[in-house]
């Protein structure tokens, strides 16, 4: 078992994880746990992400379609870095 | 958990509904009625006045779901019996003797002609009679497919779809084969999972009925929105917690059904289920709305997932808080029943998690008083469809 998950993804196939602990720091290396596959990974976070945020785990175009839980959550509307706080300033919803 | 041969200790009711608390209910049938309602609860000791502010010039679809609210309140097996208020005799009878169908002890006053100290002389004599009888119910073991269990989740966060909400699905698979009465809803929060819901559905039927109920809701945020409702769904809680789009909050939404268990049916608001298994109920996403059409529908007891921390409680249905997100739970520890942040720190097992809401269900279905409970929230909130005539 690794020690300290920082952040979890549901899919391995997913665009972003999810902060699980508080006081991520810009610079910081992230350990991952991909819940369905049961996979570890790492990522240096970018920005500061509060718990509970998004982080990307891969690179993303603007107007790219964002992954999680395998499942299409909306669409970018700036370049998102690996690592980059990914949330309302950069991801929109493609309802409504 | 082994679900074979579990058992709760319940209330069973004349019509053969089983409740798993005894509340004897004061209920107006409108806001004018609240003031005489709360007068018979202060009056005699172990009361609940359910006070609320509608129920005047309503018509049409937006009435009867007002009267299916209150008439499945009464109904409710949590409740042992029913003293009715309202401003006129005639809609005091017709809400009073829906509730009798069931069997239960009710009483119907109007306050016209009498006014408020006369009613409430003579409701207030009525309730004290009905406190006493219900304190001689007892509780008696029944089967766990007497149990009626709903879900409805608040102020998510991430967390919940990857904690809180899994664990409710974990409780659901378990419940199901077991002849259980489940229900889920929310639906504005399906927005972007719907196909996942529909591809659950046991039948065709059951799937056109899901599909008429979401896009008639859709319908609904098409025809009054200003935005693409970000100030709204998700809330500002939502976002707080970094969820930021519909489709994502949905998602982890739908993790609450589990990943076994499929859609039986589906009904209208505060309408009650026919036949066990899992039901999807069209409803509102906010959660004191969704509690009461819940409680109106007949379920017994309550999982409310939460990220950020809801409070919500519900007078008649004891609510059952769970959590997965560390700072909540240390932060609002005194509103949360089930705390499963191990889930995200790998210290607990889905199938762990699922286990423990399990038992802190079979606790408060024998009588063990929720946070909500404890804490005096009776969030009562009637939905409605449109203006008053």
């Amino acid at each position: 078992m690794m020690a300290n998950i920082h952040f979890v993804v549901h899919d391995e196939n997913d665009s972003v994880g999810v902060v699980v602990v508080e006081g991520v720091k810009a610079g910081q290396t992230l350990n991952g746990w991909i819940m369905d596959q049961d996979k570890d990974i790492q990522v240096k976070a970018m920005s500061d992400i509060p718990i509970g945020h998004k982080l990307a785990i891969r690179p993303l175009e603007n107007g790219a379609t964002v992954i999680k839980y395998g499942v299409d959550i909306g669409k970018t509307v700036a370049a998102v870095k690996v690592g980059e706080h990914t949330h309302v300033q950069n991801l929109r919803t493609k309802r409504w | 958990m082994d679900l074979a041969k579990a058992s709760f200790w319940g209330y069973k009711r004349e019509n053969g509904r089983v409740g798993v608390r005894n509340h004897v209910i004061i209920l107006p049938v409108d806001d004018l009625s609240n003031a005489a309602a709360e007068a018979v609860a202060n009056n005699i000791k172990g009361t609940l006045a359910i006070p609320h502010p509608y129920g005047r010039l309503q018509f049409g679809a937006d009435l009867e779901l007002h009267f299916r609210t209150l008439i499945g309140t009464g109904c409710n097996p949590n409740v042992a019996a029913v003293v009715v208020i309202c401003i006129e005799d005639q809609w005091a009878k017709k809400v009073g003797e829906a509730i009798a169908a069931t069997g239960k002890p009710v009483a119907y006053f109007g306050i016209e002609q009498h006014g408020d100290h006369d009613t409430i002389l003579r409701a207030s004599k009525k309730a004290k009679e009905f406190v006493q009888w219900a304190s001689e119910r007892r509780r008696e073991e029944r089967p766990l497919k007497d149990l009626w269990v709903s879900t409805k989740c608040g102020e998510s966060d991430t967390t919940s779809g990857c904690g809180a909400n899994p664990t409710v699905g974990n409780a659901f698979d378990k419940l199901y084969p077991h002849g259980v009465t489940l229900v889920f809803g929310e639906t504005t929060e399906l927005t972007g999972g719907e196909h996942l819901v529909a591809a659950r559905c046991r039948t065709d039927a059951v799937r056109k009925k899901f599909q008429f109920m979401f896009d008639r809701y859709q319908a609904v945020v098409e025809a009054h929105k200003t935005s693409d409702l970000r100030d709204s769904q998700p809330t500002k809680g939502n976002i707080e917690g970094g969820l930021t789009t519909i489709e994502e909050k949905a998602l982890g939404n739908i993790q609450k059904i589990g990943r076994k268990c499929m859609v039986d049916g589906v009904i209208d608001k505060a309408e009650t289920p026919t036949g066990p298994g899992l039901w999807f109920m069209d409803s509102s996403s906010a959660a004191a709305e969704m509690l009461t059409l819940l409680g109106a529908a007949g379920f017994a007891v309550h999982f409310f997932p939460t990220g950020q921390g809801n409070v919500v409680g519900n007078p008649i249905l004891p609510v059952i808080k769970l959590c997965a997100n560390p700072r909540t739970v240390r932060t609002m520890s005194e509103h949360i029943d089930v705390d499963v942040s191990g889930l995200l720190r790998k210290e607990m097992n889905p199938d762990q998690a699922g286990d423990a809401l399990l038992e802190c269900m079979f606790r408060t279905a024998n009588g063990r008083l929720t946070a909500a409970e404890a804490l005096g929230h009776r969030e009562f909130v009637l939905t409605r469809l449109y203006e008053s005539a």
